[in-house]
């Protein structure tokens, strides 16, 4: 146990290329955020306080994924100020949703999306924090789960292991009592290829999982494909699922790059 | 407890206005009723009040990786098979405190969680599932180990059991003789008629306090016609399952075959999603889970299901031992089939066949048998030649 003479660690909350989707799960933990102020020194955090305290930090939570040559620097300044680095969320682990750019050609949407693309500098690819420096732990998620998140500080503080498993959302679907939703309505789901984590709160609300949480530990694709053919589902449409939030996952990114390659 | 009371003992006969009444004995002995009715399109289990809760005049398709419910042509009030939830979601629950530490900076003090007992009626149990239940009292009430959490929810479990007169499209409990007729381990078991004007339940106690609640519903002497019915029905059952196992030396078949192509083969497919053995009925693996509070001055343990289908199931320091699908898949189905026996004197597989309805796609234990066997030169045999055990 911690005695209140020790110092607080200093915690600091970065953001890159992302919504704030994840840091604003920070700040939903109203109930549990005293505890946490408590424990913890929140050093540098612009989306909630102006205040900041100079680095070294003892813990950098990092969302967003890196998008731009000026990011692709300041990570590397993170990362040496920081003796814990986390990264959170989906853009942060695996590229986010902007990662769909990777799947194409970044310079044919610039025109489409900026009035005056010449301002534009941005890198062919989004890609996640530990594709530039070496990431501690990696918190899955668009956006990540508040109960994960605490989990992981908790684990820090006291310096045990974050209870988060690498299985698979049926497995919360089960221990929930939702009954599966491809095998009693034939509706496709991600479930069976993605970490739990979410609660599975898709399929308790009667839609599909969409792999918020990334693929999880030796994720079988190929086979969910197959069976996806077989609820009636097109190689485009198979491919669509597979390139979400999560699609430049590897697993996910190479599922789809076949499908891509089979449909052409 | 039941007592061993079976097939050829008295029958009676109760027209099925009295299964209310029955229900509503068994709940004036302080009973909380637990039965099967329609959730989400399937049919779970949970609390009901009566039969109004039941999933009166539905059936179900089941197929490997598909289940759909239908309409029937008559009001049968278990016409149905089983769904994908077990009665081991009230008795092996998925997450229970199993204690919690405080710390006041000098002392650690313990506290177990205390055991929490239950008086369950199980309305509506079938064969195939007493036969797991009975596996479980075995594992988890003998031997040096009881479990005190099991130990209190099953201390006192009124068992209103159902004949299956309507097997489903996966199920196989000819096979491993555990249905579709009880055979022990009930306080009453029904098998129900309906035919043209006619419903009833042809009842068999099966101790004596299922006796003593028969007293109280109107029943008569069942007539030799209607015995006769009952056992047809329950006869024709028998091949009217969607799947057979043949289970001659099947320890032997699976332990002779740890080495085999098909296991590859079966690993493409297997996604290692664990649905599987979260919907058997005999699946009892857990895994406990530490945690602390922020202050880090409490912390607890709980207990959750986990299953041989996760890495994290089998890793010991340096690593998890099965890492591919195909070592998790073979390390199931040679426990359920073959080890099983060898810990606990029974097999793991009592033939509900939802471990094949509920995988998403299709994995077949029975196929996985036929197939080794085919491998060895056998010829597939026809449901007829199989005889239950
Ligand atoms: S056999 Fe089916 S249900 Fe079991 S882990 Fe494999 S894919 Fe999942
Ligand atoms: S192994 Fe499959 S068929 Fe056998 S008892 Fe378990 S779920 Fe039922
Ligand atoms: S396996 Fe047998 S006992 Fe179980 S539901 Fe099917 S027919 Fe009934």
């Amino acid at each position: 146990m911690k005695t209140s003479t020790q110092p607080k660690p200093k915690i600091a909350v970065w953001k890159f290329a992302s919504c704030d989707g994840c840091q604003l799960s920070l700040l939903d933990c109203e109930d549990e955020i005293l505890a946490l102020a408590g424990s913890v020194e929140i050093a540098y955090f612009p989306e909630a306080s102006r205040a900041f305290v100079k680095g070294p930090y003892d813990l950098s939570l990092v969302e967003g994924s890196i998008t731009t040559p000026h990011d692709a620097e300041r990570i590397h300044k993170v990362r040496r100020s920081s003796r814990v680095l986390i990264t959170i969320g989906a853009c942060a682990t695996a590229g986010g949703i902007q990662a769909l750019r990777n799947f194409s050609d970044v310079n044919d949407y610039i025109p489409m999306v900026y009035a005056s693309p010449e301002y534009i500098t941005t890198l062919k690819k989004s890609t996640p924090i530990n594709e530039h420096v070496y990431v501690d732990y990696e918190l899955r998620g668009c956006p990540i789960s508040k109960h994960q998140l605490l989990e992981v500080l908790n684990a820090y503080l006291n310096g045990r292991k974050p209870n988060i498993v690498p299985r698979s959302v049926c497995m919360e679907c089960k221990a929930g009592g939702n009954p599966c939703l491809m095998v009693a309505e034939g509706i496709p789901c991600l479930g069976p290829v993605t970490q739990a984590g979410c609660g599975a709160i898709c399929p308790s609300y009667h839609r599909g999982c969409f792999g918020c949480f990334g693929p999880k530990e030796t994720p079988n694709t190929a086979s969910l494909s197959d069976w996806f053919s077989r609820l009636g589902l097109s190689k485009p449409a198979i491919l669509q699922q597979f390139r979400g939030y999560n699609g430049y996952a590897e697993p996910f990114r190479k599922e789809s790059e076949i499908l891509e390659y089979e449909s052409e | 407890m039941c007592s061993e009371k079976g097939k050829g003992e008295a029958m009676f006969t109760i027209d099925v206005s009295a299964f209310d009444d029955l229900l509503s004995a068994i709940k004036a002995k302080g009973y909380a009723l637990l039965g099967p009715t329609i959730r989400d399109r399937v049919v779970v289990y949970d609390q009901i009040s009566g039969s109004k809760d039941l999933p009166i005049g539905w059936s179900d398709r089941q197929e490997g990786g598909t289940y759909r419910l239908n309409k029937r042509k008559d009001q049968a009030f278990f016409g149905y098979s089983v769904g994908p939830q077990t009665w081991k979601k009230f008795l092996y629950p998925d997450h229970l405190k199993l204690w919690e530490a405080h710390s006041d900076g000098s002392r650690i003090e313990i506290e177990p969680a205390t055991p929490e007992s239950r008086r369950y009626a199980l309305i509506g149990i079938r064969p195939c599932e007493l036969a797991a239940l009975a596996i479980h009292d075995r594992i988890f009430l003998e031997g040096p180990y009881l479990d005190p959490h099991y130990q209190a929810l099953r201390a006192d479990t009124f068992l209103l059991a159902v004949n299956c007169t309507e097997p489903g499209g996966t199920c196989f409990c000819h096979s491993m003789g555990s249905g579709p007729a009880v055979k022990q381990g009930f306080d009453l078991a029904l098998t129900e008629i309906v035919e043209n004007d006619d419903h009833y339940f042809l009842v068999n106690p099966g101790s004596d306090r299922g006796a003593e609640i028969l007293q109280e519903v109107v029943y008569h002497e069942a007539t030799a016609e209607e015995t006769a019915r009952a056992e047809k029905a329950l006869s024709d059952a028998e091949y009217r399952m969607g799947r057979y196992m043949d289970i001659d030396n099947i320890r032997e078949l699976l332990y002779r075959n740890l080495e085999h192509p098909y296991w590859e083969e079966i690993a493409k497919r297997c996604l290692n999603c664990a649905n599987c053995t979260l919907v058997c009925p005999t699946c009892f693996c857990s895994t406990v889970e530490d945690s602390t509070d922020l202050s880090g001055a409490s912390a607890s343990r709980t207990r959750m299901w986990d299953s041989c289908f996760t890495s994290q199931f089998s890793y010991i320091h340096g690593g998890s031992v099965r890492q591919s699908a195909m070592a998790r898949y073979r390390q199931w189905i040679t426990h359920k089939l073959a080890s099983w026996q060898d810990q606990f004197g029974t097999s793991g597989c009592v033939g509900c066949g939802r471990c094949i309805t509920w995988c998403p796609v299709g994995i077949d234990i029975t196929e996985a048998v036929w197939a080794l066997r085919e491998s060895e030169g056998e010829t597939r045999r026809e449901k007829t030649q199989l005889t239950g055990v």
